[in-house]
């Protein structure tokens, strides 16, 4: 079984993220790269089936600038087999529509039988370039699961819905995401890290994808930043607190 | 005046989701609201008026077999349908799980392009404008699609207000089912009935707990607070993690945001990835034994203390003076 995981290299979450406010791009000096959070917990769920089945094959593929090799690097140390990365200039600012489209070609000309990746990055959360990329290829997509099965004769799983969860299911080949009630992803040991060195990354540009070069088409018109919060009153509770706070919230018609 | 497509959803029970009138809302604002529906059995004389109600101009009802038991695939073949039908100037469905994969799919089949997560729409001559609120709320953007029809995907709970109401005008058009490549719906589990307390994403109070609660059982605290003040119950991640309250309540980064008219901190240290999902809310309280936590940064009232004494204590405050 060959599972191919999408991944994506994000700002880190845990630090202050910026907007480039005359390009509405992202401002890619602000904050560290790191492998999104949830690509993270995919790429662990299809290491704990190659755990369990030596006979899978896991590749981890990244559409990204330069530098997204740091998160190929980190997938391959988790224990991917090989990686993929499309990287190429013309997809700087790409779209969800591009970046489909562009995966979609490379997933073709990798072949796989399930496509593994997060229910949506923690950057764009726009959670809609698994489902664009089902429809490229026209395969079913078992999308926000909290928890799944992978087998030779199809996926199942578990899908978090609005009012409830569901049993869903399709057969191979077939693209699944998950939530981050996914188990953790684990961290690189050394043995890893040294033999991630020697493992093999192959690099694909839009040219060899044959995929159109054009702009995006949904662009930004406008950046406005909100200016930050400032800190407010602050009491440490003599055991009057409580009283205060019910009358501030009186007295700002918040009760 | 051009026809905007707004996709319906309906629950496996048949019940029109709450989504509906803010979507319809939007739609109002762009063109005239086309509902397009999906069901395993013709719309109920009810649902149409309802529909109408809410400011369908027209109902583009699209009756399947597949639709209980096939994911997303009917509505998107519904939403294929209905552009051929309406030639519309945009779509919209709601940023929900079904909804979101429905906008991508069809932006693939109908060469559209997706704005998603959009908190507000307008028309600027003739272009549909979608205004998104990016990392949290720290900034606004603005963008359109300049090529392909504009397919916009509208975070749940935030458009405000109604559209006129009108009579829809319904047509009914069956559709086939397809069975290639295709997530089949094997059985739906129903969240436990829901709770009296308003819906978190729309809510104008949320009281919200974290780790400090220590356990589920002391989270039950927040849950008093909350039905003191007639407020929502959020939660933070590591709440959730640890089993206090299911992942539905999760505030912030990865979980639903909340711009209510006051948000209560309890116990919650304010991760920025909490943050992000609050900081946008009118009135922030906090309160944390931790005098450092950083939730105090953005919040307009903060007590430094145990929230196992200051939170009866409150209680009963609010109580005595709401008396
Ligand atoms: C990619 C990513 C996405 C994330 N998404 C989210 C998200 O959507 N939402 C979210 O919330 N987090 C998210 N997180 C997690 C986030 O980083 C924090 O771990 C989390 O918010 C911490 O929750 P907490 O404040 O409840 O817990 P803690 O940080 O452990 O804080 C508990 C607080 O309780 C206080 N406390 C303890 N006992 C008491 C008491 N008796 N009285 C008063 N105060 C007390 C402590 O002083 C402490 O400040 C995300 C993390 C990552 C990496």
């Amino acid at each position: 079984m060959k599972i191919v995981v999408l991944v994506k290299q994000v700002p880190d979450t845990a630090e202050e993220r910026k907007l480039d406010l005359a390009t509405g791009q992202l401002d890619r000096e602000a904050a560290d790269s790191v492998l999104d959070e949830i690509n993270e917990r995919a790429l662990e769920a299809a290491l704990r089936i190659k755990d369990a089945n030596k006979g899978a094959e896991v590749v981890a593929m990244t559409m990204g600038p330069d530098d997204a090799t740091q998160s190929l690097r980190k997938a391959l140390s988790m224990g991917a087999d090989s990686a993929v990365h499309i990287v190429d200039d013309s997809l700087d600012g790409a779209d969800t529509g591009r970046t489909a489209a562009t995966l979609a070609a490379a997933l073709r000309s990798t072949g796989f039988d399930v496509v593994m990746a997060g229910n949506e990055s923690t950057d764009g959360r726009a959670g809609v370039v698994p489902a664009m990329v089902a429809e490229h290829l026209r395969l079913p997509l078992l999308g926000s699961l909290i928890s799944a099965e992978i087998a030779d004769d199809g996926v199942s799983g578990v899908r978090q819905g609005e009012g409830g969860t569901l049993n869903v299911r399709a057969g191979l080949p077939a693209i699944v995401t998950v939530t981050e009630r996914f188990p953790e992803a684990r961290f690189p040991n050394f043995k890893g890290i040294l033999t991630a060195k020697r493992k093999h990354v192959t690099t694909l540009s839009t040219a060899e994808l044959g995929v159109p070069t054009g702009a995006s088409r949904t662009v930004v018109v406008s950046t406005v930043e909100r200016p930050p919060r400032a800190a407010g009153r602050k009491l440490i509770d003599d055991g009057t607190a409580a009283d205060e706070l019910a009358d501030f919230l009186v007295a700002n018609r918040l009760v | 005046m051009s026809n905007i497509l707004v996709l319906i959803e309906i629950s496996h029970r048949g019940e029109i989701a709450a989504s509906a009138r803010g979507l319809l809302a939007a739609a109002a604002t762009l063109g005239s609201p086309v509902a397009v529906v999906v069901s395993p059995a013709p719309l109920e004389d009810d649902d149409v008026a309802r529909l109408g109600e809410l400011g369908a101009a027209r109902i583009y009802s699209a009756v399947t077999a597949a639709a209980g038991s096939v994911l997303v695939a009917p509505a998107v073949d519904a939403l294929g349908g209905a552009v051929d039908a309406y030639e519309p100037a945009a779509i919209l469905t709601a940023n929900s799980v079904d909804g979101r994969e429905a906008a991508a799919r069809l932006a693939v089949r109908v060469g559209g392009s997706v704005l998603a997560d959009v908190v507000q729409v307008s028309s600027e001559n003739g272009t549909v404008v979608a205004q998104h609120s990016v990392f949290g709320g720290a900034y606004t953007v603005e963008s359109v699609a300049e090529g392909g029809l504009p397919i916009l995907t509208i975070r749940q709970g935030v458009i405000e207000g109604q559209a006129p109401a009108a009579t829809a005008d319904l047509q009914t058009v069956s559709l086939d089912a397809r069975e290639e490549g295709v997530a089949i719906i094997d059985q739906f589990n129903d969240d436990a009935a829901v709770s009296a307390r308003p819906e978190l994403r729309t809510a104008s109070t949320v009281v919200s707990g974290g780790r400090g609660l220590g356990s589920s059982e002391n989270f039950v605290l927040v849950e008093q607070l909350a039905d003191t003040l007639g407020a929502a119950v959020g939660a933070s991640r590591a709440a959730v993690d640890a089993g206090y309250i299911a992942q539905t309540a999760q505030v912030g980064q990865t979980g639903v945001s909340v711009s209510p008219q006051l948000y209560i901190a309890l116990g919650i240290s304010g991760a920025i990835q909490h943050r992000a999902g609050m900081q946008t809310a009118k009135t922030i309280v906090a309160i944390n034994k931790d005098e450092d936590a950083p939730i105090f940064e953005v919040a307009d009232f903060g007590i430094v203390g145990d929230i196992f004494t200051v939170v009866p204590k409150l209680i009963e405050a609010v109580k005595a003076r709401s008396n």
